[in-house]
């Protein structure tokens, strides 16, 4: 696998100088598997550059896996070229809800008055999936999603192939009202996910300080993303959905402070910026 | 030479991961001074708080997790005048099998051997995509 992060900005999108280091893009991160099937993680506002690469390549197959449906996760998919291209096939994953279908969800941003195109005019086949609660196949990989603790149904998705792992937690608040030191690995939200992960790209909004100020907003605190991922033995972790009130300066504070709770052994902690490469190969 | 461990030291499987409904619905007893307790969509005891712990007689630090006919037979739970109850009567059964709410009053015997009358009200915790993930009870001390 190969992994581009394309948007790592929480919340709404926060462009301009005191952002450029980072990158002011919604979630969206390219997973490329070995045989070339682009799976994407997200459709936030940095999926309208990927999606004008992906016109131009016209893979047989895209697979885009939604984390949930709040705007910043979703915004981008009107601007989502491929979607308007006829012939090509786009398999569209997201979570199940007990009242509606991932179609009807989504075609409430994708109509008047929010957006001025209905879902049902795209002239891609779209593929719609509630995504099943066991693994399942894209090509050669395994994709593992299990609910999350978030506002709302919300998934974290585990890709494994060739024996290296991704896992994907962009909005996530690991444990609420209990101490994420010592609660049973079994009881933490997201853990089967992280566990033993190569890399893991999670949610990191919040300073200590914030977080208690945002106690079940569904976001975690730098310290709640380094435990979880020392607890679950993950071999690297990448801070992502970034606080759009946070500049780049106040970002790096944060990467450091997740430095030093990490300690000196392994890979360090990074921030994730637009234009990321990790190689999972 | 490399160390074994002796042969009567407990192997501890890691415990399958907890769906996130029934993690949420401890993270909320747990911080609730209504007795309540949690259990798995077979019935499994996997937490009940400190105001439970009050009317169950015992700790869960000390109980941990118990299958339901471990824990169901240990406080033998009966009508307020002692009458027997039917099993596909109590709440927590009903929640578990019939997945809908349940309350009656009944008398349980705590861990610690004594009799309480409490009022019992069990529903089921059903995920997003419809699969059963446990039950939450809480009670009501009627003495």
């Amino acid at each position: 696998m190969r992994v581009t992060i394309w948007g790592c900005r929480g919340s709404v999108a926060s462009p301009g100088p005191e952002t450029v280091r980072y990158g002011g893009n919604t979630p969206c991160v390219e997973v490329r598997l070995a045989d070339g099937t682009p799976v994407i993680l997200d459709a936030g506002t940095g999926i309208r550059s990927l999606g004008a690469r992906l016109l131009a390549e016209r893979p047989a197959e895209i697979h885009l896996l939604l984390s949930h449906l709040h705007l910043d996760h979703l915004v981008g998919l009107g601007f989502f070229q491929p979607l308007f291209a006829p012939g090509m096939t786009i398999h569209l994953w997201g979570p199940q809800s007990p009242v509606e279908s991932l179609e009807a969800r989504i075609s409430r941003y994708m109509s008047p008055p929010l957006f001025p195109v209905q879902l049902a005019d795209v002239r891609a086949d779209v593929v719609m999936h509630d995504v099943p609660e066991e693994p399942w196949q894209i090509g050669a990989a395994t994709v593992t999603a299990d609910p999350v603790s978030h506002q709302g149904p919300t998934l974290g998705y585990r890709l494994e192939e060739g024996g290296r792992t991704l896992t994907y937690i962009p909005d996530h608040e690991p444990a609420i009202g209990v101490d994420l030191e010592h609660v049973e690995q079994d009881w933490i939200s997201g853990f089967r996910l992280a566990d033993r992960a190569d890399i893991l790209l999670h949610d990191a909004q919040y300073s200590a300080e914030e977080y208690a100020d945002h106690v079940g907003w569904g976001h975690s605190s730098i310290n709640q993303v380094v435990t979880l991922a020392k607890r679950a033995n993950a071999r690297e972790l990448v801070l992502f959905h970034h606080d759009p009130f946070h500049n780049d300066a106040e970002l790096e504070a944060l990467e450091v402070e997740a430095r030093r709770l990490w300690g000196g052994s392994g890979t360090a902690p990074v921030l994730a910026y637009e234009g990321m490469e990790l190689d999972l190969s | 030479m490399p160390e074994t461990p002796p042969p009567e030291t407990p192997v501890s499987a890691p415990r399958e991961q907890k769906s996130v409904v029934l993690i949420l619905a401890r993270e909320l007893a747990a911080n609730i001074a209504t007795p309540t307790l949690v259990t798995d969509a077979v019935g499994t005891m996997v937490y009940y708080n400190e105001a439970a712990e009050k009317l169950l007689g015992q700790s869960f630090r000390k109980s941990g997790e118990l299958p339901a006919e471990s824990w169901r037979e240990m406080v033998s739970p009966s009508g307020v005048d002692g009458s027997e109850i039917p099993y596909e009567e109590l709440p927590l059964v009903v929640a578990l099998t019939d997945r809908r709410p349940s309350h009656r009053p009944v008398m349980i015997t705590g861990f610690d051997g004594v009799k309480r009358k409490l009022a019992v009200t069990s529903f089921p915790l059903i995920g997003n995509g419809g699969r059963l993930a446990g039950a939450v009870t809480i009670f009501w001390d009627l003495d």
